[in-house]
């Protein structure tokens, strides 16, 4: 096997592997399966002082809304073990702002974009849907769902499987046939395959999953509710074993679904983990806050995890993890003949 | 100039007072950092569990040292981060992004200037006071703080300006009370025409208030608190009055943190004012988790 000589530009670095990193995510062909996550990257304009955001599979866009929004009071974050609090309540320029200077940013640039949609109504979304259809540049839409539905008594759309699956069919009807439309769901339910089933049987092209958990800080000294929202949004490493475990349900029950995996991923080990356990894609989020540099190293720090392993193409090993159990006892150490690659010469 | 990240090393760490000065040799930042620019460092080391990064605004640089370009920061230890600061010794590796922000805008003309500081939030002062002095301004400082040992760079202050008055809480050195009792005095004096200040959120009000009643411009530094400090993250935001007149939340990472004082909502700091841009039409809509 030749090997290129691309280096991840560490200092000492040897060579990345050789091997094929592109993933398909729902139709969308990308050249790298890592991407930033909604909320964690803006618009991409910032993070590329830091890395070329056009090397990375996408830019997710935070979540955008008809009208601009203010958001929420502050504080708005709380720092928590291996992990954050948010409670931004999705401050934005509104759709127009967007298009004009964010979205064009990111196709000057030749970034790619997934756009991330939020409403409190089905109008909403929909009319969201229609304003992205007649613009150039959008590789994907992600339907934020975790949203309260302003309709149902703000009970959140992600938590109801009609109300969610409403949503989906509706920004899937309204989006052009070509572009494949994400369902982002929350983990703050009893069956999130259930949920699952109910966006793609409505449309959903593929699943970017997890949103935070719903969480809450109290400052021991103020002696009150540490965000002004009171709850907020749980992100980072601490809820990666719970979005590993989403991801490994539903890839489980729906096998031909194609995820986008989230939660917590902060290296390429991490990101490793979520495609074996089903992700055809990742994003990474809050780590960016850490390490602005990240979603990048991630990239290149999963493939060489993956060459170590022997993979030879990224999409053999979505799912890997969840390949049958050989009937006699293996060795506790990885087998890398298994892997369904060539060896390496 | 954009930012940059680079593996920055701990070059040294001494006590001043009840604070901690750090200097890290971090290339690429002294280079080009200006005054009231500020770094974000990341703490805990490699498998920290501290994902935020902390903000300081720079004290001073040194850009061809021995070591290369250095930065040095002042700070206090408030929490588990800028506790884990105060252990680092000489040769540790610490993350720095940086410069970061809006620093203070300098007069194209040699004007009058009071710079005023609360705490170590004085540290972006004194290179300010220098490029003003190149520019042959007259500076004057107020340094307040609850008490002495709470003071930062009174001697450095001296050397530095015309005039330098302190206060303090309690009375241990200079005058008992706050930078805001002895200000409105010293612009008197000096017929301020700008008022320079970095602190906290109250004092900064009120220098503010104190500025506009002079007729003087003001540069407020913001301490608001910050997750990633490049802009992303939406955590830092403070309503602040554009061009236009509009309200609207903006970032103190990249829009500040150094603010025209009276642009700044002070008094509606911690909420959304309803004129702000995209603020809920009513109660019942504003309801987003995130």
């Amino acid at each position: 096997m030749t090997r290129m000589r691309i280096t991840d530009g560490r200092p000492g670095s040897t060579p990345l592997p050789d091997l094929d990193m592109s993933t398909s995510l729902a139709g969308a062909e990308l050249p790298s399966p890592v991407l930033t996550a909604s909320g964690c990257a803006a618009a991409g304009r910032e993070l590329d002082q830091f890395f070329d955001v056009t090397e990375i599979g996408a830019v997710v866009t935070k979540s955008i809304m008809l009208r601009p929004r203010a958001g929420r009071p502050t504080p708005r974050m709380a720092e928590t073990p291996s992990g954050m609090l948010n409670s931004i309540g999705l401050q934005g320029p509104g759709i127009d702002a967007f298009l004009e200077r964010d979205l064009a940013w990111l196709r000057r640039r030749g970034a790619r974009a997934v756009v991330s949609i939020a409403g409190g109504t089905v109008d909403e979304y929909t009319k969201l849907a229609q304003r992205l259809r007649h613009v150039d540049g959008v590789t994907a839409v992600e339907v934020n769902i975790s949203c309260p539905n302003v309709e149902d008594r703000g009970q959140v759309f992600a938590c109801d499987r009609n109300a969610a699956a409403t949503v989906v069919a509706a920004v899937r009807r309204a989006t052009a046939p070509g572009v494949p439309v994400l369902a982002k769901l929350s983990p703050d339910v009893t069956d999130i395959v259930s949920i699952a089933e109910s966006v793609v049987d409505a449309g959903a092209d593929g699943l970017s999953m997890i949103n935070t958990l719903l969480g809450m800080v109290v400052d021991t000294d103020t002696m009150r509710p540490a965000l002004a929202g009171v709850t907020g949004g749980l992100s980072g490493p601490a809820i990666r074993p719970v979005a590993v475990r989403a991801v490994w349900q539903v890839h489980a029950a729906l096998p031909e679904v194609p995820i986008l995996g989230m939660g917590g991923i902060r290296t390429g080990l991490d990101a490793l983990e979520f495609v074996l356990a089903g992700a055809s894609a990742v994003s990474v989020g809050t780590v960016v806050f850490h390490d602005p540099a990240a979603p990048l190293r991630v990239a290149h720090e999963l493939q060489r995890a993956l060459g170590e392993r022997g993979f030879g193409r990224f999409a053999d090993a979505v799912g890997y993890a969840h390949r049958p159990l050989p009937p006699v006892a293996e060795p506790a150490a990885p087998d890398h003949q298994e892997a369904p690659v060539e060896e390496e010469a | 100039m954009a930012p940059v990240q680079v593996r920055g090393e701990v070059l040294s760490i001494r006590r001043v007072g009840d604070y901690h000065a750090l200097t890290l040799v971090a290339p690429g930042i002294a280079e080009h950092a200006r005054p009231g620019h500020f770094v974000a460092l990341a703490v805990g080391g490699e498998d920290t569990s501290m994902l935020l990064r902390r903000a300081f605004s720079i004290y001073r640089v040194q850009e061809r040292g021995v070591y290369g370009g250095t930065v040095e920061i002042v700070f206090a230890v408030h929490g588990r981060g800028t506790a884990w600061l105060a252990r680092c010794r000489p040769h540790d590796p610490v993350d720095v992004v940086g410069p970061l922000g809006r620093p203070f805008a300098l007069p194209r003309e040699a004007v009058t200037a009071t710079l005023v500081g609360g705490g170590y939030g004085a540290a972006p002062l004194f290179s300010l006071a220098e490029q003003l002095r190149r520019r042959d301004c007259r500076v004057d400082f107020v340094l307040g703080a609850a008490t002495e040992s709470r003071l930062f760079g009174a001697l450095e202050a001296k050397r530095m300006s015309t005039q330098v008055a302190i206060t303090t809480e309690d009375g241990s050195l200079g005058e008992r009370g706050r930078v805001t009792d002895v200000l409105p005095a010293m612009m008197a004096r000096s017929g301020a025409e700008v008022v320079y200040a970095c602190g906290p959120m109250g004092m900064l009000r009120a220098v503010t208030e104190i500025a506009t009643a002079y007729g003087a411009h003001s540069q407020c530094a913001v301490e608001e608190s910050m997750a990633c400090g490049v802009g992303v993250c939406m955590s830092c935001v403070l309503p602040v009055v554009g061009d236009d007149g509009r309200t609207r939340m903006v970032r103190s990472c990249v829009e500040g943190p150094v603010f025209n004082g009276e642009r700044v909502r002070w008094d509606a700091i911690g909420t959304v004012p309803p004129d702000t841009v995209g603020a809920p039409d009513d109660a019942a809509g504003g309801g987003h988790r995130p």
